[in-house]
């Protein structure tokens, strides 16, 4: 079973009926503070054929945008506004003729734009990965969070292309790539590295990422909410918090120089 | 890649900076400023590994004919010694307007 | 070069900086950390990369018939326009000022040129975290003022960019331009060149290419490669105003197209076309 199932049927305590039967999605709480679930997981009856296997594809995209404004809609007017939780274990995105064709970059603009829309309105929106978090896939389905929280697991991965498909592009072998990885660690796979960047709110360490049981579900629900709160607490619907933590200064120092100046220079 | 440098004794000033090109494929950007001594100051870039006298070649026929003391970073991505040449005379053309 | 000459200058000959330097209003155009500041990546030369004083992104301040504007430019030719830390920085944070500015009441009209084959992977999580940051910043700013992609070519707009061009409020496209996530060779490495021949120019363009996204909806303006035609329809675009509804945000017109069709039925550029000009073709 997909990790992305085994935590949302755990966290949710429910499991799904809808469709399309490969985005789940399901309204439940954490520590009494409503939210929403939302995952991609595989589906071989996937109307699509190229999407069958978990990909972040055409009508993944815009279902996710669909239940995330759902939420956005019905708080609209509520004092409020319920979190969202997105459990990252995605593949990437569909290669594929017909998904170009029919806009597959927009449908995952919908999705951006529906998380992002979620956030500026006030929503918690909490990204969980628990496996793959690959490219267009993660920056659809959970890199608009106001909180990115990881397992710690060698099976969690954030990536831009499998080293294969980059070592063809970039002309280089797998080996290469590894000891530029020991440099350059924005080039890295693991979790670890990716939490120098200063990105991630958390990284959860000591839970089974694949088969969770009570106690880790307990453990990865306290941080939830741990997230939660911190998102509400701080107020901001932005993302410029992963900026300001002590890794990012250190990692993204570029970054922040780069913005800096742009300030500076902006008005004269 | 490699780094490169050459220094060239010059007595012209420059008058404004100048920056040319682009690092594509085939291509170079040089940027041209003033130097603080009687001296041409280059340094190079290069995607190319193992050109080093190539460079120095072009540059000493470069630097003979233009007495410039100037301060030049160029960033090469595998341009023929024709481009090379190119791009530094419009630098210099640029940095004379 | 005279203004009627320029104006006739094919776009996609001209470097970022001829791109941004021309679309601005005359005389007007300031450049935001320039070349000669070299704010280049950190991350190029341990890799034995050269890098560009500029990153292959330049931002300027200038004016578009009067009206404050910032321009981010995308030097397609520089690493395949890839986006690293430092011309993400550049493009996420401009957005960033310029979303500050609106938020007070000044409004600066924002222009995208997108040469760019999305993350330039030698900077791999880099580049995410910064383009998911430019996407951020574009939904946030398009409330305020309309935000303009421009996708010219040659080089076309690609992964996690191609996404930032489908949360733009306004796409103008030229027929050389290109526009969709994953490029006809990563399509063909691995799907197969049976599911698409990327030398295959008639259909990669018939799939992707300007004249295909604006017939089917998905970009605004169809336009000459010419820096008269671009300059103005970039003006056009901001004098339109923003969309009623972005299209990003048109869930139920697009989940309605999706179901309205079978997946598995043969389907081109033209047999969509035909589809969807049906239910109201454009916006």
């Amino acid at each position: 079973m997909s990790r992305g199932r085994t935590w949302f049927e755990a966290l949710a305590g429910a499991t799904f009926d809808g469709e399309p039967a490969s985005v789940l999605c399901a309204d439940g709480s954490v520590r009494g503070e409503r939210a929403r679930f939302l995952t991609v997981v595989p589906d071989p009856e996937a109307r699509f054929p190229r999407a069958r296997s978990g990909e972040l594809g055409l009508e993944e995209g815009w279902a996710l945008a669909r239940r995330v404004r759902e939420v956005v809609a019905a708080d609209d007017d509520r004092g409020d506004r319920r979190a969202l939780i997105a459990i990252v274990d995605v593949p990437g995105q569909p290669y594929g003729c017909r998904e170009e064709l029919l806009g597959l970059h927009l449908a995952l603009a919908a999705a951006v734009d529906a998380y992002a829309t979620a956030r500026l309105a006030g929503h918690p929106v909490v990204a969980l990965v628990v496996g793959q978090a690959i490219s267009g896939a993660f920056l659809a389905h959970g890199m608009q969070a106001n909180r990115i929280l990881a397992l710690d697991d060698s099976g969690v991965a954030v990536q831009v292309m499998s080293k294969r498909s980059t070592a063809r592009v970039t002309r280089r072998s797998v080996e290469e790539l590894d000891e530029i990885a020991k440099e350059v660690p924005a080039t890295a796979y693991d979790v670890t590295s990716f939490s120098r960047l200063g990105a991630l709110h958390r990284l959860i360490d000591g839970v089974d990422a694949a088969e969770p049981d009570a106690e880790d579900v307990e453990t990865v629900r306290d941080a939830l909410a741990e997230a939660i709160a911190s998102a509400r607490h701080d107020g901001s619907i932005d993302l410029s918090g992963r900026l300001a933590s002590p890794e990012a200064r250190q990692h993204r120092d570029a970054s922040l120089r780069v913005r800096k100046r742009l300030a500076e220079e902006w008005s004269r | 890649m490699e780094t490169l440098t050459f220094d060239y004794p010059a007595s012209q000033p420059v008058s404004r900076r100048a920056h040319v090109g682009v690092v594509g494929s085939g291509d170079l950007e040089v940027l041209l400023e003033r130097s603080l001594d009687q001296q041409a100051h280059i340094t190079v870039r290069t995607s190319a590994d193992g050109f080093g006298e190539i460079w120095e070649a072009v540059l000493d026929r470069f630097f003979a004919r233009n007495d410039l003391a100037a301060v030049v970073r160029i960033n090469d991505s595998g341009a023929t010694p024709g481009t090379v040449a190119l791009r530094l005379a419009q630098a210099v053309e640029e940095s004379q307007l | 070069m005279t203004a009627p000459a320029l104006a006739r200058t094919r776009f996609t000959e001209l470097s970022a900086r001829e791109r941004t330097i021309a679309l601005l209003d005359p005389g007007s155009f300031r450049e935001l950390i320039g070349p000669f500041e070299r704010l280049e990546s950190p991350h190029l030369e341990p890799q034995g990369v050269v890098p560009a004083c500029d990153d292959g992104v330049v931002v300027a301040r200038g004016e578009l018939d009067g009206e404050r504007a910032v321009v981010l430019a995308v030097e397609g030719l520089f690493q395949g326009g890839g986006i690293g830390e430092v011309s993400g920085a550049k493009m996420a944070g401009a957005l960033e000022l310029a979303l500050r500015d609106a938020e007070r009441g000044h409004p600066v009209y924002p222009v995208l040129l997108l040469e760019t084959g999305g993350i330039r992977l030698q900077e791999a999580n880099l580049g995410l975290l910064a383009i998911a940051e430019i996407h951020a910043a574009i939904v946030a700013l398009r409330s305020h003022v309309p935000v303009v992609g421009v996708v010219a070519g040659m080089v076309g707009c690609f992964g996690g960019m191609a996404i930032a061009a489908g949360l733009c409020s306004h796409v103008i496209m030229t027929r050389e331009g290109r526009l969709g996530l994953n490029g006809p060779q990563v399509i063909e490495q691995e799907a197969g060149v049976a599911e698409l021949d990327s030398e295959d120019r008639r259909l990669v363009w018939e799939t992707i290419g300007g004249e295909q996204r604006v017939a089917t909806g998905m970009a605004d303006a169809l336009v000459e490669d010419e820096v008269g035609a671009i300059a103005g329809a970039v003006r056009t675009a901001f004098d339109a105003g923003p969309p009623v509804v972005h299209r990003s945000s048109q869930v139920e017109r697009y989940e309605a197209r999706l179901a309205g069709m079978d997946p598995l039925d043969q389907l081109d550029g033209p047999a969509l076309r035909a589809l969807w000009r049906d239910d109201g073709g454009g916006r």
